[in-house]
């Protein structure tokens, strides 16, 4: 029984169509590498699955659940409850600038504190269960001794490092990277790309858009390669990388290698 | 007339001018931030209408929209304005809370998506998005232009002499009216010293917010 179900998923930007009939399915623990070159639809796949962008047809579920059908409409703090399955990680990082590493991570589960109805002595415990994750995370990638530092003391790959740390703080289901290293120089990719790399395992469940070959063969259960909306091919690494079957495929590992 | 008591009298009329400073400052900035939520509204019409009230606000004098609030109600509805300082206050709030909400528009359209995006993906609400994190931001960003704009209203609150409020240029006219012209003069050194906290004051907030760059 596969976690992740993604069934025909559509949108379209007035006339253009940038996903088309976008299936596939992914197990729990698994992680999903999407290649594919700029405006083939990878990042806008993402950000529907993130409720940033709403598909126009289709249906996506998570376990039992179905999180999002084209054909209902959900409120505001239905979507805010469903985008909790996934978090996502931004090329950008956009981390909160006014915060400190450490208020950057513990903010958002903090503010969730806030709405619950706790008495005094369960909310003291729930904030030392925060601060607790927050160490760990900080710890995980390899940021402890940043902790009290800003966002823009930061080298990129330590602001990204601080970002995927702050998606994991709301224990997603799913985590999502888009093209995490894209604005990165290239001496400070690799530090991102280990500390996704030792994230995998156990049962944390990914999906990773990149232009990194090398990071994706590596760290892949499953490729996807799309080009102009469609999912052109699926597979194994082995598979898409060793033996592409689709011309497309092929054409676009060859101009990356 | 010893300079004592010139100094004095001026005083009295500049305590004018500081209060309705303050009470402009007071009320525009929120009024300013509700013009601005209208001006970015999603739904046309408003957004239409709210910018065509802030056209015709920055579009005319200043001193014309203290006549207007000062005698239109008593000409037109037979209610005259009796207190003037009221009068002042309503022209000056409405005034500024025009300019400022173009600043605060142009501060908040300045953040950068992504800042609105990571906050959604976190599960915050909508309020929760733009007071913890788009707020600060634009505080920072809008830090001088407002500072320039608070300081043109310290010295537009002697406007408020044309429906005859009590200020410090009425007070220096009356000097004046007796021969005595230097008075005149002498409440420059009032906007001076006044302006120069002001700067002070804002340099000093400029440098609070120094700590993290947006």
């Amino acid at each position: 029984m596969s976690f992740l179900k993604v069934n025909h998923l559509e949108k379209h930007f007035g006339p253009t169509r940038v996903l088309e009939d976008i299936n596939f399915e992914l197990e729990k623990g698994q992680v999903l590498v999407i290649i594919g070159s700029s405006g083939s639809g990878k990042t806008t796949l993402l950000r529907c699955l993130n409720f940033l962008e709403t598909a126009n047809q289709g249906s996506f579920s998570v376990g039992d659940e179905i999180l999002f059908d084209a054909e209902q409409t959900y409120t505001d703090k239905q979507i805010r409850e469903k985008r909790l399955k996934f978090g996502l990680v931004f090329q950008s990082f956009n981390l909160f600038p006014q915060y400190t590493v450490r208020q950057n991570i513990t903010l958002a589960p903090k503010l969730m504190l806030k709405e619950k109805q706790l008495t005094a002595e369960q909310r003291k415990e729930s904030l030392a269960q925060i601060e607790q994750k927050a160490d760990e995370l900080l710890e995980s990638v390899g940021l402890k001794d940043r902790q009290d530092f800003y966002p823009c003391q930061l080298s990129g790959g330590q602001q990204q490092r601080v970002a995927i740390a702050r998606a994991l703080a709301m224990s997603p289901e799913i985590l999502c990277f888009d093209e995490p290293t894209s604005a990165l120089d290239p001496e400070l990719t690799g530090e991102v790309l280990r500390v996704i790399q030792s994230l995998k395992g156990g049962d944390r469940t990914m999906i990773v858009v990149t232009h990194e070959m090398g990071f994706a063969r590596d760290v892949a259960d499953r490729v996807i390669f799309m080009a102009d909306g469609v999912i052109e091919e699926e597979g194994t690494p082995d598979e898409v990388f060793g033996n592409p079957k689709s011309e497309k495929t092929r054409a676009f590992l060859a101009g990356v290698h | 007339m010893t300079f004592q008591q010139v100094t004095l009298s001026l005083a009295e009329g500049f305590l004018e001018n500081c209060r309705l400073f303050l009470e402009t400052l007071l009320f525009s900035i929120p009024l300013g931030l509700i013009i601005s939520f209208g001006s970015m509204s999603k739904f046309k019409p408003l957004s239409f209408l709210v910018k065509i009230f802030v056209w015709c606000i920055r579009g005319t004098p200043l001193m014309l929209q203290l006549f207007v609030v000062f005698y239109v109600p008593g000409l037109l509805f037979d209610t005259p304005m009796r207190d003037r300082m009221l009068a002042a206050l309503i022209a000056f709030v409405i005034n500024y809370a025009c300019y400022f909400s173009e600043i605060f528009r142009g501060g908040i359209e300045s953040i950068s998506k992504g800042q609105y995006e990571a906050g959604q993906v976190l599960g915050l609400t909508k309020t929760q998005i733009f007071f913890k994190i788009i707020l600060l931001q634009v505080v920072k960003r809008i830090m001088p232009p407002m500072s320039n704009e608070i300081i043109t209203l310290v010295k537009d609150t002697s406007l408020a002499r044309v429906i005859a409020v009590g200020e410090i240029l009425l007070a220096a006219e009356r000097f004046a009216g007796k021969g005595l012209i230097w008075p005149l003069f002498y409440t420059g050194a009032y906007f001076l010293i006044f302006c120069g906290l002001l700067t002070i004051l804002f340099g000093y907030l400029e440098k609070k917010l120094s700590y993290f760059k947006s």
